[in-house]
């Protein structure tokens, strides 16, 4: 069974608006190339761009279901992928009293209720359209790479007591990555590659008025002004689109209406979280401290 | 050509230059294009990109061999058709006038489309070089630029930015970002031209510039020098994410008991998991010796932020700049500190570095070790950077011999390609024979040795 996720790249780029996510045209095209070749999406980019948003927006926009494996250190199988139930197969075999033979024990203790399925295996067993979102897949361990190959390039997955499981309806995957590691070739040539990077100042100001309605046009033209001025010096973090969304919040929340130098300076450590950024920020662009 | 031709030339022309496309992303790539209308060129490039390029580095080289393969026009196209109708010689003292001023106008607004006529104007305009003998290029970037001279107009746009509410400083560096970028729509023009004549191979082999991680540091040129910059944090992030990581793996210390019997009651009293303590990582203190003379300085300093950003990982940092003096410049790496301030004060230590201004190894090692010899002890390691080339003076080969047999470890990196060594006043190879020596040209050698050394 086959899902038609997006109709062409300009069908995408608009539902995915629908969806409240601007994207631009390489984005949209990547989206759209991605559902129709049924190939996983790895979204590579800093902090704080939209990737993780993007799988989010997918799934809203092809009304499909998300289903989401946060990756971190130490992640093995037993949480990606399924796990029997240790105890539940204890108490049953605790329970029968030694009175059944082994092999009727085993028969009965790896079946589907002992089994704890895990995101990976979920994503591939439902009938319904799903998105699977792997996070930050740069922050697993390489073994968990090896194991990610099966499933991203045949959809299936093989659990030796029951066999091999194959998706009925292909999942959209998206892996987002921070490129704090390089991820092995076998799984990049699996992936489309999507870098996404800090919008234009158009794009920035339409995102930010999407997500902070309330604000005043000219507010936020001033406010993607600065923030790409801030891009421009040599800092430790440069601000992301979501502290741009952030500061327009803090000036609602504040009710500035005006965002002239001395508020930039009061409220800059919502877009800058290290102190010499801060000082480096005051300094460039001449601010008036109070 | 047919188009499957075009693209396989394409995708082997990416192969050699460094990007690795295995035949399965070839594959992708042609079926990605059966699946989008070929309309619009942008759309075939980041079908091409999503398919064929997973590395972000690796974009610029690709964006310009895609340029080669897939030229954005041919010939002067449209924006020509007013070059063929004027008679006679294109290069006129008048063209060139409304032109400039053409071009003023252009990067005032910094409207990209105009731009992007006006460079492919320039280039069939004031670049060509008619009548040459067959195998040399008809047309030069270099000869266009040398008539428009696009810098000549910086002044003319810094005042037009100063208008628009910019201070000077800005002004300045945006109007030097916008010529830049106009400089490099000539050039790349040029290459399409040139492209054109004599088939894309050719102009690949020859143009395309290697990415900025394997890009020379003494082949850099300023704009390189600044994105290189902007390279080192990212870079220790990575390296500092991997040594975590590595130190976990190999951090099976003794079994923690308690641990384990704890988890242990959660799947009833059978240890299936069992935890272990963690092991102390072993950590040493680093002295880094730094020439600091004009022709290896951008390296020493790539070197010192990189070390310096990856400071947790040692014990403690030490740095020492030198060109015939030895000068401590530690203090400039505060915790937390400031990038450019930093660059700053490195730039200002070499005044002090200098007595009569040229290198001279061996008065530079003799005065450290006689100064800061305390420095380096059994629990330190030594690292020195610089291309040891002394200017025929003593060596002194004794004194460094002293202080790599007194240091734990020590290294010596060098920014030239081994086969410079030792030639002309190099003293690489017999400095090389004390102090084991790694040769180290671009940013991805760089993380790969201070990755190994700590």
């Amino acid at each position: 069974m086959t899902t038609t996720w997006f109709a062409s790249p300009a069908d995408a780029a608009r539902r995915l608006r629908e969806a409240g996510y601007l994207t631009d045209d390489a984005t949209a095209l990547t989206a759209y190339l991605s559902g129709a070749l049924e190939k996983p999406l790895l979204v590579e980019g800093p902090a704080g761009v939209g990737k993780t948003e993007l799988a989010k927006a997918v799934a809203r926009a092809t009304g499909a279901e998300l289903v989401r494996l946060q990756c971190y250190e130490g992640l093995d199988e037993a949480r990606a992928l399924y796990e029997w139930n240790y105890k539940k197969q204890l108490l049953r075999i605790q329970s029968s009293g030694g009175e059944d033979s082994w092999s009727e024990t085993h028969d009965d203790i790896f079946t589907e209720e002992f089994l704890l399925t895990r995101p990976l295996l979920s994503a591939i067993r439902r009938d319904e359209p799903t998105v699977l979102l792997i996070d930050e897949v740069d922050k697993t361990d390489v073994e968990v790479e090896g194991l990610l190959l099966e499933v991203l390039s045949d959809f299936q997955v093989t659990i030796p007591e029951l066999g091999t499981v194959t998706a009925t309806r292909r999942p959209f995957v998206v892996l987002t990555s921070n490129a704090s590691r390089e991820l092995s070739e076998a799984v990049k040539r699996r992936c489309l590659f999507l870098h996404l990077d800090y919008p234009d100042a158009e794009r920035e100001r339409a995102i930010v008025t999407s997500q902070v309605p309330e604000l005043d046009e000219k507010v936020a033209a001033q406010l993607v002004d600065v923030v790409v001025r801030l891009r421009d010096l040599e800092l430790k973090k440069a601000p992301s689109i979501a502290e741009s969304v952030d500061w327009a919040r803090t000036l609602i929340a504040l009710q500035i209406a005006d965002l002239d130098e001395a508020t930039v300076a009061r409220t800059l450590g919502v877009v800058l979280k290290h102190a010499s950024d801060q000082r480096r920020a005051v300094k460039e662009l001449k601010l008036a401290t109070a | 050509m047919s188009l499957l031709d075009t693209h396989i030339g394409f995708v082997e022309a990416l192969r050699s230059a460094g990007l690795s496309v295995s035949l399965a992303e070839g594959l992708d790539a042609i079926a990605a294009l059966e699946k989008v209308r070929w309309h619009d060129r942008e759309t075939v490039r980041a079908a091409y990109a999503a398919t064929l390029v997973k590395r972000q580095p690796q974009r610029v080289t690709f964006d310009a061999v895609f340029d080669i393969y897939y030229p954005r026009l041919i010939g002067s196209g449209v924006a020509g058709d007013g070059l063929e109708r004027v008679a006679g010689p294109q290069d006129t003292g008048p063209a060139l006038e409304d032109f400039r001023e053409a071009l003023a106008e252009a990067l005032a607004s910094d409207d990209g489309r105009t731009l992007q006529d006006l460079a492919v104007e320039a280039v069939a305009r004031f670049g060509a070089m008619p009548g040459r003998g067959p195998g040399l290029s008809s047309w030069s970037a270099y000869t266009s630029l040398q008539r428009v001279s696009p810098s000549e107009l910086m002044d003319r746009l810094v005042r037009g930015l100063l208008g628009q509410g910019l201070d000077a400083e800005q002004a300045e560096r945006v109007a030097g970002r916008r010529i830049g970028a106009f400089t490099r729509l000539v050039e790349g023009d040029a290459r399409r031209r040139i492209a054109e004549e004599k088939g894309p191979e050719h102009v690949v082999d020859v143009t395309v510039r290697p990415t900025i991680d394997r890009l020379d540091f003494t082949a850099a040129r300023r704009s390189d020098l600044e994105e290189m910059r902007r390279e080192i944090y990212p870079l220790a992030r990575r390296l500092a994410a991997r040594l975590t990581k590595e130190q976990h793996a190999q951090r099976r210390g003794p079994l923690d008991v308690r641990r384990t019997v704890r988890a242990s009651i959660a799947t009833g009293g059978v240890p299936l998991t069992t935890h272990h303590r963690p092991k102390r990582p072993h950590r040493t203190e680093l002295v880094v010796l730094c020439d600091v003379s004009g022709s290896v300085a951008n390296f020493a300093h790539f070197t010192l932020l990189l070390v310096f950003a990856l400071r947790e990982a040692f014990n403690g940092v030490r740095a020492f700049t030198f060109v015939d003096d030895v000068v401590e410049v530690s203090e400039a790496f505060r915790p937390g500190a400031d990038v450019v301030e930093v660059m700053e004060s490195l730039s200002a230590s070499i005044s002090h570095a200098a007595l009569w201004g040229r290198t001279n190894y061996g008065r530079a090692l003799t005065r450290f070790a006689d100064e800061h010899g305390d420095a380096i002890g059994p629990r330190s390691s030594l690292l020195i950077l610089g291309d040891g080339r002394s200017n025929y003076s003593d060596l002194a080969l004794p004194v460094l011999s002293d202080l790599a047999g007194r240091s734990r470890h020590a290294w010596w990196l060098n920014p030239e390609h081994p086969r410079h060594w030792g030639t002309g006043d190099s003293a690489a190879d017999r400095y090389g024979e004390i102090v084991p020596m790694t040769e180290c040209r671009n940013l991805a050698q760089l993380g790969e040795f201070v990755h190994g050394i700590v």
